[in-house]
């Protein structure tokens, strides 16, 4: 029988106003959880899909990680900073724009004015929409604790469905992304039945920067077709420094399909999902590269 | 689990109130200040029928801590009529009628006050947008695209 909770279980709250503070706290361990937009953890508590913290731990009063700047070219998103605001950015949307891309494809308004970047990171599904963007934009991500600090590439950080590299006393405290030549264009598709509302069935990512009809560089994103959002390296492999032709990017994309390992879910089975990253690879770059 | 004392401003009025930090705003907002022009439908952040404004922004009131309500200005349906007065996008609403059962009503026109506030004249493509998060069971989009229109064109202008 399924049970539906309504009511969140008890917890305490806490909203620490500095950081020595919260880092104090994650480092007794105690059974937290942190958040910051709470629009991914608040319905897992109220489904009691995870057990409940005792104390639940308010991201928010920490203002200074409220930020979306550029620093030497560098690209720099807070810990606290909405999906809406990365979404619509001046600077996201000019210099980075397969990211706004990326945010502005999830859910909706209310959710996106809540939810943070780092929050649709931490939280680790696989088919979440900005992960394929900071993937192709080699995203590093700022992790601290009480006692330290580490940087972690984006490629390394998720290590499985709904699970990270991040330690119970760390936090990610910023996204960082080096400067992207300007020449570079980039594309992410979400395939979803309820567009923007509903999470992707598969989300295909790809920036391609070309020189001389070759493409100097090329980086696929894939998300909701693996256990962790991948880059499809290998595709990357055979295009990059090749000429472009509709030929390659044709085996590339059969490679990039290849790479893929979805699972069989109401959104969609495998083998529609393999045949579907196929397609969006193709379309993307060829789309890129004005390729027939 | 120790009930703690929030103050913030609702629909211009100040409160004061001692809260348990597991209630949701939306709990909150209709059970202990009995303002029940806010549904509770989903109670997953699905479809929007208990969207208020947070400091002018729209977010599903189920969502949120009531704590997170501290220091905040939150605007509910009961606030937007001015003296006995209602809010042109409501006017708009019954003149379109643009509603069926009227569930999905408060969260709709707080999602189009939150778009009317930002844009005044938005686009088809906009509006869309704006009303994406609230779902109408009664599938009675068209009606609801037209009081918004016709809301936009009183407010912002032809």
């Amino acid at each position: 029988m399924v049970i539906f909770y309504r009511r969140l279980p008890k917890f305490e709250y806490i909203k620490p106003e500095s950081q020595n503070m919260l880092f104090e706290i994650l480092s007794d361990n105690k059974n937290c959880s942190v958040y910051a937009g709470g629009t991914d953890l608040i319905p897992k508590l109220k489904k009691r899909l995870i057990k409940p913290p005792d104390v639940l731990i308010d991201l928010k009063g920490l203002n200074e990680l409220d930020y979306i700047k550029i620093e030497g070219g560098t690209l720099k998103i807070g810990a606290l900073s909405t999906i809406y605001s990365v979404a619509t950015s001046k600077i996201v949307i000019e210099k980075f724009n397969i990211l706004s891309q990326a945010a502005k494809s999830i859910a909706a308004f209310q959710i996106q004015n809540r939810g943070t970047i780092v929050g649709n990171i931490c939280n680790a599904v696989p088919s979440a929409d900005s992960a394929p963007a900071l993937l192709v934009l080699n995203a590093k991500l700022n992790i601290k604790k009480k006692d330290g600090s580490r940087k972690v590439n984006i490629d390394e950080f998720f290590i499985g469905p709904n699970k990270t590299v991040l330690d119970k006393d760390e936090i990610v405290t910023e996204v960082e992304i080096s400067e992207v030549p300007s020449s570079f264009k980039g594309i992410y598709y979400k395939l979803s039945t309820r567009g923007k509302m509903d999470l992707a069935t598969v989300g295909v990512a790809v920036l391609l920067g070309s020189d001389n009809g070759r493409f100097s560089d090329i980086r696929i994103g894939l998300g909701a077709v693996a256990p962790t959002p991948i880059r499809a390296k290998r595709a990357e492999e055979l295009l990059k420094g090749e000429k472009i032709n509709k030929e390659l990017i044709n085996n590339a994309a059969r490679i990039a399909s290849d790479e893929s390992s979805p699972i069989d879910d109401h959104r969609a089975s495998a083998t529609y999902r393999k045949i579907m990253v196929e397609t969006l690879v193709k379309r993307a770059i060829c789309r890129l590269t004005e390729v027939g | 689990m120790e009930k703690k004392e929030i103050r913030f401003k609702i629909n211009g009025e100040d409160t004061v109130i001692s809260i348990k930090p597991n209630k949701t705003l939306l709990e909150m907002i209709r059970e202990d200040l009995k303002l029940t022009g806010t549904k509770e439908a989903c109670d997953h952040g699905e479809c929007g029928a208990c969207t208020v404004l947070i400091n002018g922004v729209p977010v599903n009131s189920c969502l949120v801590l009531a704590m997170e309500a501290h220091g905040k200005e939150i605007l509910t349906i009961e606030g937007l009529k001015q003296d006995d007065r209602l809010d042109p996008i409501q006017e708009a609403f019954i003149q379109n009628t643009g509603m069926q059962c009227g569930f999905c009503t408060p969260g709709m026109i707080m999602s189009t006050k939150a778009l009317l506030n930002r844009n005044p004249k938005p686009n088809d493509d906009e509006i869309k947008e704006a009303i994406a998060g609230n779902l109408c069971r009664c599938t009675g989009y068209t009606k609801i695209f037209e009081s918004i229109k016709d809301a936009s064109s009183k407010i912002g202008g032809k």
